[in-house]
């Protein structure tokens, strides 16, 4: 995994997305929400969801985290927008693959989610850019309690 | 001992010393390693490996037991390192070296055999505010469990102990006072001969917690005026999964035992188990015999290094360290004692330790992110988490270097 370089990892769109996250605060109107920890690092995220007939109407997220935790939850509200339940399931599931390095790792289907793909060279930095998506998968199955990465 | 080198010189010879290191001499991520990452552990000389190695290879055996020669040589190999350990810290007798797994088990064998014992409702436990999570869990547990309470004496901005204020805290009800040495988070000496002054005043026993103590100064026991001395091998370049608890020879005699089992006992029956003398009376079970005897190779080496000349070697690069990364724009050192060794603990503005840690390691750059097991310390100064550069006596000013070049990296990666 030595080809994977620092800057595969925190590519522009990431970077940018860290410093000006996008949906970033509270939701008042959420019907869904959960919290997630990293005790690794102590990283910390609360997402909200306002879900109507199954489908995500919006989503917003606060916290405080690294770079790759902050983009990976603001890429996650952009692209879960508009979405059903089952397809947000779907895309997590496929983002895990990512993210990872297992499965299909060509980010087909996952759109601007795709400039993950470095992450599969720092196995130590996996848990940061899927700890938002736990906590949606949290939040969505209405999970109740801290959700931790560990 | 072969790999085993004399200093002759007064000055302390850096590349000499590298040399000792196999570890150091690698390539990670196709960039040549610099490894500043001492506090978490320290790498380990030929001269440990090469004892290890002779144990298993030529001496394995158990100890204090058979009459054949193999357990004969296994039992001197791991009482010589006992002996070593004693004159290391210079404890009176090797009656007061109690073999452990590291620091952690000797604060909860004190914990155990001595604090519950003399702990009552209402009475108090001394800490300060910089202490590792190994200093505070224990004490918590035993408050919580005997309806004592834990006191804390807080710190200033440069990370260092308000002394007017520990001893304003140290009372009738006090029963222990359990400090750091040196703090693992921000690199603070602790003023550990006042401590112990003011304490010893007052009737009331010490436990120094030595962990990150023993790599970076002189330590002895006596000097010092301790009563209990706790600290980990693999932190002084030993093995991992030994450690050491000196106790003041009195007080270990008055405490029960800790752990029950074999070689701790002199005599059983089902009626009554008499138990060994000191310090067979803490030491349950067939110990770490390697690392025993690992540990006494790494303490040998650090004498024939000389501590005092390492300690300078390494006052110099803590000194230009400090003014390389106090150049950088941007970067806020956490930990700015006057006494201070050996640690370097920042964090940039706007960029996240995490993001710092992966960047540095791709660059060849081990150093640790996190909270360093000192919540409350990160806490106290208003910080999730921090970056820390810690030094051992084998860094260089060249890889101190390369840190505030890597550090600039990073900061470029992230501009806006």
């Amino acid at each position: 995994m030595n080809d994977i370089e620092i800057a595969d990892l925190y590519q522009e769109l990431i970077v940018d997305h860290s410093r000006r996250p996008r949906n970033f605060g509270r939701l008042e109107r959420a019907t869904h929400q959960a919290e997630g920890f990293n005790p690794l690092c102590g990283d910390k995220v609360r997402v909200y969801v306002d879900l109507e007939n199954n489908i995500v109407r919006d989503v917003r997220f606060e916290g405080d985290g690294c770079a790759i935790s902050r983009a990976s939850a603001s890429l996650m509200t952009e692209s879960i927008k508009g979405k059903s339940k089952a397809e947000v399931e779907q895309l997590f599931s496929r983002f895990r693959d990512l993210a990872t390095g297992t499965g299909d790792t060509d980010g087909a289907g996952l759109g601007k989610l795709a400039v993950f793909s470095g992450l599969r060279g720092f196995p130590t930095r996996v848990k940061c850019a899927t700890l938002a998506w736990h906590t949606l998968h949290a939040a969505l199955a209405e999970k109740s309690g801290l959700v931790s990465t560990e | 001992m072969s790999a085993l080198r004399v200093v002759k010189s007064a000055d302390f010879d850096l590349s000499a010393v590298r040399k000792d290191f196999p570890a150091l001499h690698q390539k990670v991520h196709g960039k040549q390693l610099v490894y500043l990452d001492n506090a978490a552990t320290t790498q380990k000389p030929m001269a440990v490996i090469e004892a290890l190695n002779r144990f298993y290879k030529f001496d394995c055996s158990n100890v204090h037991r058979a009459v054949h020669a193999l357990s004969d040589r296994a039992t001197k190999a791991y009482e010589g390192a006992r002996t070593i350990v004693k004159q290391f810290i210079n404890a009176r007798s090797e009656r007061e070296i109690i073999f452990v797994r590291g620091a952690t088990e000797a604060i909860n064998l004190v914990m155990n055999s001595f604090g519950r014992p003399r702990l009552k409702a209402g009475g108090e436990i001394l800490i300060s505010a910089l202490e590792h999570h190994s200093n505070i869990v224990p004490w918590q547990l035993l408050a919580e469990q005997t309806g004592a309470r834990l006191v804390v004496a807080p710190i200033n901005d440069a990370g260092e102990l308000i002394l007017d204020e520990f001893e304003r805290r140290l009372g009738p009800q006090t029963a222990l006072v359990a400090v750091a040495h040196i703090s693992n988070a921000l690199g603070t000496v602790m003023p550990v001969h006042e401590i112990v002054q003011m304490a010893h005043a007052r009737g009331v026993p010490v436990l120094l917690d030595g962990a990150q103590g023993v790599a970076h100064v002189r330590v002895d026991v006596q000097e010092l005026d301790c009563d209990f001395y706790a600290f980990s091998g693999h932190k002084v370049f030993g093995p991992t999964g030994i450690g050491i608890l000196y106790g003041r020879e009195n007080l270990l005699e008055e405490m029960p035992p800790y752990q029950a089992g074999g070689d701790m006992i002199r005599s059983v029956t089902f009626e009554k188990t008499i138990y060994n003398e000191l310090p067979y009376k803490f030491e349950a079970g067939t110990p770490h015999i390697a690392g025993a005897i690992g540990l006494g190779a790494a303490l040998e080496y650090v004498s024939q290094v000389g501590i005092d000349r390492a300690a300078a070697h390494e006052h110099e690069l803590l000194i230009h360290g400090t003014e390389m990364l106090g150049a950088i724009q941007g970067l806020r050192l956490i930990g700015t004692a006057r006494e201070k060794v050996g640690v370097l603990s920042f964090v940039l503005d706007g960029i996240h330790p995490h993001d710092v840690g992966t960047v540095l390691d791709r660059d060849g750059i081990a150093v640790r992110t996190g909270h360093h097991c000192a919540q409350p310390v990160m806490d106290r100064f208003g910080v999730p988490a921090t970056t820390r550069a810690s030094l051992a006596f084998y860094n260089s000013k060249a890889e101190v270097d390369a840190l505030a070049n890597g550090i600039r990296r990073v900061q470029k990666l992230f501009a806006t």
